[in-house]
């Protein structure tokens, strides 16, 4: 076993060393030959991810366990990496996402025009090698340094546009990750304290678990994007380009849950009121979350917000399986660590789909506002069946992947239901909770299609709108027929989970007892599949011998529709934004019609976060007066920051020497 | 699965389309008039199947994929629902997850093939189609988990096996929520009217209103199927004792229906649509029944 993991991890470091070599080649190639860099680069990119994912693969099928230490002369500093499954399992969507969408960028960049390409590989594999080497670090230090790469990695790329809202989403994020890391800085230091080392094997919760758990789920919560630390979401992963927000949606939040799961691990036991707080975080980063999402006009906005939704699922499913832990209920734990595991591999497809479905329709027709939209359906087919899939997984229908996901969330509250007392009330907390988002998320994603994909084209952007390249569409089809397959193949997707889930429950039997119900699901799927075929076939044999012909949609008479008198997305959801207003606190202006001939009326409605309207934005102003009172040491002038740097340097020797 | 499995699915679909007969019949009898024969969606089917199509040129597959993947799902949940105490044909703990979610996915065609027509009247039906669905499908879960709590299993057919005459008081609170549950989701009185012919007030019927030919029949069989399945979960509550026939069983099932339809029939001769505004209130009401129901079976 320990001699698989030595080799493992040797292939998976050289598939990650290939990708700052190849950045760099590309940055280097930037200046004066495009095509090279951009061929440098997404070569390096794939080939890397190929790699990696088939390692990965390899180490949860066959469990494999172990780590290897390498000489790094840093303070606390060792190159210590390891495989376990858990690992093993988030590096798999990591790798598969991030191959897929290179080459999706290599088809985005073609029409990016002038700019350099290189600096956009260079970052791009400097992110993916971050990533895996987040998820592979067992020390403190190179965890950190690693976290640090990973968050100015995606700050470039954020702002690689270098518009002025793309700058300003960059600072917002920017400034959320730092603050994020802030916690974590204390908690390796709180962590590293009772032994004296950064070795992850050598940390121990040591009676402060309670204090512990708080630092990592606000530091690791931040990048999550939890409510309310999820105010940098909906305004960095519009603003990326769009195989970076398929990238950073899917696979680079998922770094945050990666790092909560692995201080379950390292905590060992976690106070009971953890679990709530989990359960209540689910909830409120859930129900929310949609809510945001549906009242977007913004598509890419709209996917950011049901991202901050879809990691609240994931936070119900954990806080299940710690509740229990907690309550000696090992079927719970079971089936809710193993849904919320489920749901981050799940999630990565269709949202990673979605986005990259969405930058495609923005580069087809130059906007992302829904309203401008429509009748896509028609002139992308490929991008808009895809677009379906997508939205019919994130909606947990079945037989696609999110519903495999939910299924066993919802199947282990269910089982909490069973039993009385308080891990029954959780229980009752996660299926109102789903069944809540599982509606509203419906209503969105109903919207988000039916608005962009169907009925008649707004504007004549949408109207010209052609389906995008090949580079682009593979990409996205691919996606959608994981979504499919992941769902139709839960047999073995739900095996697959097993190591694990053992690492986590501490045991599998409940997961081995609930084999046979994963490989009825995906009967009752093809049986699915399969009448609807057959009805089709049907259909079309009733049809062959008709006449069947095509006119207008029936508009009771009406002599001349237009298509700007369809309904429009924001009336879709006005039901239910305007039943949330406690919530959303839209601020609308409008201009009535007055006399008897009115001229013009109008109505703009705009729904701000209210988190960051509320609490960060105050918080910020008030920080920012506190520190006008050092302005004085922003001299403006070179020699004065030269001379910190020398007097701060001076004063750590001094430090060192001392100590 | 055995024959007998097959037979509730089998006698579902045949059967099915005698239910909103019998409640148009109540309902013409109840107004003193003689009504459409018993057997009319049965002929009105027949006539469908053998129709030309005309489309709207604005639709594409979604229009035409919708109304049998509405059909499909139906079919599927059938194999997985029992019906009083006939056992359904595959049974596995958490179908009752599976159920709601098929019926989630039937949902999610029906409107979806809506948003394809590009039409407001559609938009407007699909739009309070998804805003009722979101207290609907709350209400419908809570009140399972209430059910699976009472008898100890997490499958359909487990929690409908026997009818715990203990817990009366509960049993009443959970029906009366799926009843209304039962009205919202087949689109009747007090929550919408399949007999209006005006399209800003209704809901499913506006939603179809572009459909004809086959498409329209499978619509129409389907939500003839609709009323069965989401039917099938209420009669599953009522008295009715396992005779050990398979057929038997199957036609108690059958007659606790076609009650059901009657009483559907009396509700609609008896009531007025609620105003739209309001239709949420009587949905959380529901809900409120049912986690009365789940408080209840825990006490």
């Amino acid at each position: 076993m320990n001699h698989d993991a030595t080799i493992l991890l040797f292939v998976l470091l050289w598939a990650i060393g290939i990708l700052p070599i190849t950045g760099a080649a590309a940055l280097w190639y930037g200046r004066w030959a495009e095509r090279r860099a951009a061929a440098a680069g997404q070569l390096g990119a794939v080939l890397a991810c190929v790699v990696g994912f088939f390692v990965a693969l390899a180490g949860l099928t066959r469990a494999v366990e172990g780590h290897i230490v390498l000489p790094w002369r840093t303070p606390a500093g060792e190159l210590a990496l390891g495989l376990d499954p858990l690992s093993s399992f988030f590096l798999l969507p990591l790798f598969l996402l991030c191959g897929l969408a290179a080459i999706y960028a290599g088809g985005y960049f073609k029409t990016w025009g002038g700019r350099n390409p290189g600096r956009f590989w260079f970052f791009y594999n400097a992110l993916v090698a971050s990533m895996a080497l987040v998820i592979l670090a067992r020390n403190g230090v190179l965890f950190l340094v690693a976290w640090e790469i990973m968050s100015l990695a995606s700050f470039f790329l954020v702002v690689m546009d270098d518009t002025a809202s793309s700058r300003e989403a960059g600072w917002i994020y920017l400034v959320a990750t730092h603050l994020g890391a802030a916690f974590l800085i204390a908690l390796f230091a709180l962590l590293g304290r009772a032994e004296g080392s950064q070795d992850f094997a050598t940390w121990r919760a040591g009676g402060a678990a309670g204090l512990l758990f708080t630092l990592a789920l606000l530091g690791f919560g931040a990048k999550v994007g939890f409510f309310p630390l999820h105010v940098w979401l909906p305004e960095a992963h519009p603003a990326a380009p769009s195989p970076v927000s398929a990238v950073m949606s899917g696979v680079l939040i998922k770094t945050g849950i990666y790092g909560l799961v692995r201080m379950l691990l390292i905590l060992g036991e976690v106070p009971a009121w953890g679990a709530w707080v989990l359960l209540g975080i689910g909830a409120v980063s859930g129900i929310p979350g949609i809510l945001f999402a549906l009242a977007q006009r913004d598509l890419k906005r709209l996917l950011a917000y049901s991202s901050g939704e879809n990691m609240g699922i994931v936070a119900l499913g954990l806080g299940l399986g710690l509740l229990g832990l907690h309550y000696q209920s090992p079927a719970v734990a079971a089936l809710g660590f193993a849904g919320a595991l489920l749901h981050v591999l799940n999630h990565a497809l269709f949202k990673g789909l979605l986005f990259m479905g969405a930058g495609a329709v923005a580069q087809a027709t130059g906007t992302r506002n829904m309203e401008q939209l429509g009748g896509l359906l028609k002139r992308m087919p490929l991008t808009g069946l895809a677009f379906f899939a997508g939205a019919a997984a994130i909606c947990a229908l079945p037989p696609l992947n999110g519903f495999v996901s939910e299924f066993l969330i919802f199947v282990a509250s269910f089982q909490a239901l069973l039993a009385t007392g308080g891990v029954a009330l959780g229980g009752l907390v996660v299926v109102v909770s789903l069944a809540l988002i599982g509606g509203l998320a419906l209503a969105c994603f109903t919207k988000a299609f039916g608005v962009v994909f169907q009925g008649e084209p707004r504007t004549p952007a949408a109207a010209g709108a052609t389906e995008a390249a090949a580079s682009l569409t593979v990409p996205i089809l691919l996606l959608a027929g994981l979504c499919l397959a992941l769902g139709v193949g839960a047999v073995h997707v739900v095996r697959g989970l097993v190591p694990v889930v053992t690492q986590l429950a501490g045991t599998d039997a409940a997961l081995l007892a609930a084999t046979r119900v994963p490989a009825v699901l995906s009967g009752l799927f093809l049986v699915l599949i399969a009448g609807a075929l057959a009805m089709a076939w049907v259909r079309r044999r009733l049809l062959a011998a008709r006449s069947v012909r095509e006119t207008v949609t029936w508009d009771c008479g009406y002599a001349a529709p237009a298509p700007s008198m369809q309904y429009t997305g924001a009336s879709f959801v006005q039901p239910l934004t305007h039943g949330a207003q406690a919530i959303l606190q839209a601020q609308s202006r409008q201009q009535d019609p007055v006399g008897i001939f009115p001229a013009a009326v109008s109505r703009t409605a705009e729904v701000p976060d209210v988190a960051r309207r509320v609490f960060f934005d105050p918080l910020f102003r008030w920080v920012g007066a506190g520190l006008g009172w050092f302005r004085w040491v922003q001299e403006g002038r070179v020699h004065f920051y030269v001379l910190y740097i020398v007097v701060a340097l001076l004063a750590l020797l001094g430090w060192a020497l001392w100590s | 699965m055995n024959a007998a499995a097959i037979l509730h699915p089998l006698a579902a679909l045949l059967l099915a389309p005698l239910l909103p007969g019998v409640i148009n019949r109540v309902k013409a009898r109840m107004a003193g008039r003689e009504g459409p024969p018993l057997l009319q969606l049965y002929y009105d089917l027949w006539k469908l199947l053998r129709k030309g199509a005309v489309y709207s040129r604005t639709t594409t597959w979604v229009f035409r994929a919708g109304p049998r993947l509405n059909f499909v799902c139906l079919l599927v949940a059938l194999l997985i629902l029992p019906l009083g105490r006939v056992p359904a044909a595959v049974s596995f703990a958490g179908d009752l997850v599976l159920l709601a979610y098929l019926l989630g996915l039937a949902r999610f065609a029906t409107v979806a093939a809506a948003l394809d027509t590009g039409s407001s009247f559609e938009g407007m039906g699909a739009s309070r189609e998804v805003q009722f669905a979101l207290f609907t499908e709350p209400a419908l879960l809570i009140g399972m988990a209430a059910l699976a709590h009472a008898s100890g299993d997490l499958s359909l057919t487990g929690i409908y096996a026997d009818w715990p005459a203990a817990l009366m008081p509960a049993m009443a609170l959970l029906g009366s929520g799926f009843f209304i549950l039962f009205l919202a989701e087949n689109c009747r009185i007090p929550v919408d009217d399949p007999a209006t012919h005006l399209e800003l007030t209704m809901i499913h019927e506006v939603m179809v209103l572009d459909h004809g030919n086959v498409d329209y029949a499978f619509i129409l069989w389907g939500s003839a199927l609709k009323l069965w399945v989401v039917g099938a979960l209420l009669v599953g509550l009522f008295p009715a004792a396992a005779t050990g026939c398979p057929l038997l069983d199957l036609a108690v099932g059958f007659l606790w229906l076609v009650v059901l339809a009657i009483l559907t029939g009396l509700v609609e001769s008896v009531m007025a649509r609620v105003r739209l505004l309001r239709v949420p209130q009587l949905l959380v009401g529901a809900g409120v029944l049912s986690t009365l129901g789940l408080l209840l079976t825990f006490w």
